[in-house]
């Protein structure tokens, strides 16, 4: 878990991805003591984030040494990666907070909105009965849509900054050095 | 019209075009011509400036214009278009934005072909995604030609010919020249134009009123001539059955169809991280639904101010109701302030149709040369600069829809914009989201979910009142109707999600475990991503 305390996180919404980087090489990396974790990646991804990496997912692991056999395994190698980073514990737990956000509210404002949308060309009557003044269910109703898009947009970004940023960086960075890993143990 | 309403109007206009000319020229005058330049701006833009380039692609003349006059004519009924317009972007924040960020990097069909056979669903993604464009494009050219006869008096053929050629042209210079990041700068300062102008014209009906909702509310349903049921639903869309389910299938094409739109899905490519696509979801959710509250109080304080009579009168569509408010606003037809108004509001609307067609004009370049081009070429043929490609793309698509925009002149613009909205939700969404979270989702799934929306939305269109069999019709003459709606989607978006269901369980292969892995490990995570 220490190894990726050194490293910046947070309001780096700069160009960290800026350039063609597609084997993940990322400058901010090599300035950190974390740079220490190249040694032995599998050990620190497995064991960073929430803990415990799920049993599968180590038995899955495959020596440096066996990569370094053909390219084809190579291949496998980088697919394996994923395999394992999606088995462990700490990628379950990002995908299991965003879910349980967003499963939920999509549902909520669809219906709501469908409701809204039948309401309003099946029971004008009832849309047109009278709030306040001039203003009327129909106008109460629409406005609402307005106020709740609002409110959803709002507590999504807040959940996401707040429950889902710093796991799914700290994710990005223990994936992409597994698979460089990879890579440069090969060439 | 007078004469200094169209003198002054232009002069705004040709300001607009040579600082819009000025901006492609400066950015592109040390441009390396490389893909990720040329598509998606070098992936440097702010969120917030990303924020309005997004809101500035996705408010066209058709919601500045269409919507106002719509709520001006017909009261409550024009504002669900608003309400729609503006819950579809939750949509878009939710399952797509970040998502897509992290997958892809430059079209819809770069995170869909990621998990699959390649080749036949590039293709398959890449032809929808040009067919929505086309749509869409065709619907902002026909609008530019009638925006000008409109506002300009200019009521022959021959001005609203010259007019759709010179917004075709543009736009080609723009795209084909400046790249994304040219016509990023476009939008951002289109929409800065445009909220500019509807804040101005909103402040002055609140003025108006002193203020007070309540009154605006009742003086626009007393001068309607339709009293309390202009601000219930129903003037519209509460005729017999077919007008409401027609309404319903509506309403589920706008709200499902913006996340499938190709020119908004290749906007998250210009941010650097998926957090960065998010704020932008959020600063343009912001703009446009303040944008669209704004139209409500455009569209109530034309039908209090002008009435409905004259904004009629003018234009059977109500597309010059805020034009016409602005000039009641400004102190009448012949004073300055009226003049002023009036000119502001028409540049702002020709500001509008020029930044949101060179939108999409980039995005189906795109697709053409990314996915079509790159996947149908020989393999033996020489193979070009993708860049190269996107450039002559851009030239075609725009000559296309010259030709379209000419031929479709007397389409309803609303409808063109929703039916492209219905084919964006019935072939792009599903494909979208069953590859981003279906993890036993196949190529023959995701081949089928594109043609088995794409394939239904079109002929239904066909078979529709639009193309034959009533007096507006397209070919009033025949009859081969025989599918009652306007719009497609209540019909064509679940066929969509059914065939690539269906697809998926009937082919022989095997879904791969590792690439769904790594599609969802750098969705949710951003590992890899361009």
């Amino acid at each position: 878990m220490q190894s990726s305390n050194g490293r910046p996180r947070g309001g780096r919404g700069g160009p960290e991805s800026a350039a063609e980087n597609h084997d993940g090489f990322d400058p901010a990396l090599l300035e950190t003591p974390a740079a220490v974790r190249y040694d032995d990646p599998w050990y620190d991804a497995l064991a960073s984030g929430w803990g415990e990496s799920t049993g599968a997912g180590a038995g899955a692991a495959v020596p440096l040494s066996a990569v370094e056999a053909g390219s084809t395994e190579r291949v496998n190698a980088a697919a394996d990666v994923y395999l394992q980073v999606q088995r462990s514990a700490a990628f379950q737990e990002v995908r299991s907070r965003y879910r349980r956000f967003v499963v939920p509210a999509f549902i909520g404002f669809f219906c709501w909105y469908v409701g809204y949308v039948v309401a309003a060309t099946t029971a004008p009557g009832l849309m047109a009965r009278p709030v306040a003044g001039a203003v009327n269910v129909a106008m109460v109703a629409g406005l609402g849509q307005f106020l709740t898009t609002f409110l959803l947009t709002w507590a999504y970004a807040r959940h996401a900054r707040l429950r889902r940023d710093r796991a799914a960086l700290e994710l990005r960075w223990d994936t992409q050095e597994l698979t460089r890993g990879i890579r440069g143990g090969a060439s | 019209m007078t004469g200094d309403h169209q003198t002054l109007a232009l002069l705004l206009f040709s300001v607009f075009v040579a600082v819009t000319l000025a901006i492609t020229t400066w950015v592109s005058r040390n441009r390396h011509g490389s893909a990720e330049e040329f598509y998606a701006g070098g992936r440097l833009f702010s969120p917030m400036e990303n924020g309005f380039a997004i809101a500035g692609d996705y408010m066209s003349a058709a919601s500045f214009l269409g919507i106002s006059g719509l709520i001006a004519l017909f009261g409550y009924d024009g504002m669900l278009y608003s309400v729609g317009f503006l819950v579809a972007w939750l949509v878009v924040l939710f399952l797509v934005a970040e998502l897509v960020r992290n997958c892809g990097r430059f079209t819809l069909a770069d995170v869909v072909a990621a998990r699959m056979n390649e080749r036949p669903v590039r293709i398959a993604a890449g032809t929808s995604s040009v067919t929505v464009s086309v749509l869409y494009l065709v619907a902002q050219m026909v609008g530019a030609g009638s925006l000008v006869a409109l506002l300009l008096g200019g009521t022959d053929e021959a001005a609203q010919t010259w007019t759709v050629i010179g917004v075709g042209a543009l736009m080609v210079i723009y795209v084909s020249l400046g790249g994304m990041r040219a016509t990023t700068w476009i939008q951002i300062v289109k929409a800065v134009m445009l909220l500019g102008g509807t804040i101005a014209l909103t402040v002055l009906v609140l003025v108006r009123f002193h203020g007070d909702f309540d009154q605006l509310l009742l003086s626009a349903a007393e001068r309607s001539g339709h009293g309390e049921k202009f601000l219930a639903p129903g003037l519209k869309y509460g005729g017999d059955w077919t007008a409401r389910f027609d309404f319903i299938s509506l309403g589920l094409a706008l709200v499902l169809g913006t996340a499938g739109l190709p020119h908004i899905l290749s906007r998250f490519y210009t941010v650097p991280t998926a957090r960065a696509a998010r704020r932008s979801v959020v600063w343009s959710i912001g703009l446009i639904g303040g944008f669209y509250l704004m139209t409500i109080v455009l569209g109530f304080g034309a039908a209090a101010i002008v009435g409905p009579e004259a904004v009629r009168g003018s234009n059977a569509a109500g597309n010059t109701a805020v034009p016409l408010l602005a000039l009641d606003l400004g102190g009448g037809a012949d004073s300055t302030g009226g003049t002023v108004l009036f000119a502001i509001v028409a540049a702002v609307a020709f500001a509008t149709i020029l930044a949101v067609v060179a939108g999409i004009t980039l995005a189906s370049s795109a697709s053409v040369a990314h996915d079509l081009y790159a996947s149908l070429r020989r393999r033996d043929a020489k193979p070009r600069s993708e860049v190269a490609v996107a450039r002559v793309a851009a030239v075609g698509i725009g000559v296309v829809a010259i030709a379209l925009g000419l031929l479709a002149r007397d389409l309803n613009v609303a409808f063109l914009v929703g039916l492209a909205f219905a084919v964006a939700a019935s072939a792009n969404l599903p494909v979208l989201l069953y590859s981003l979270f279906w993890r036993g989702f196949t190529t023959r799934g995701a081949v089928w979910a594109v043609y088995g929306g794409l394939i239904p939305a079109m002929v239904l269109v066909l078979l529709s009142p639009v193309v034959s069999g009533s007096p507006e019709s397209l070919f009033p003459g025949v009859d081969f109707q025989y599918f009652p709606l306007q719009n497609p989607g209540l019909v064509s978006i679940p066929l969509g999600f059914v065939a690539g269901w269906l697809g998926t369980v009937t082919s022989a292969e095997v879904a791969d475990e590792a690439k769904h892995a790594e599609t969802e490990v750098r969705s949710l995570t951003g590992a890899g991503a361009a």
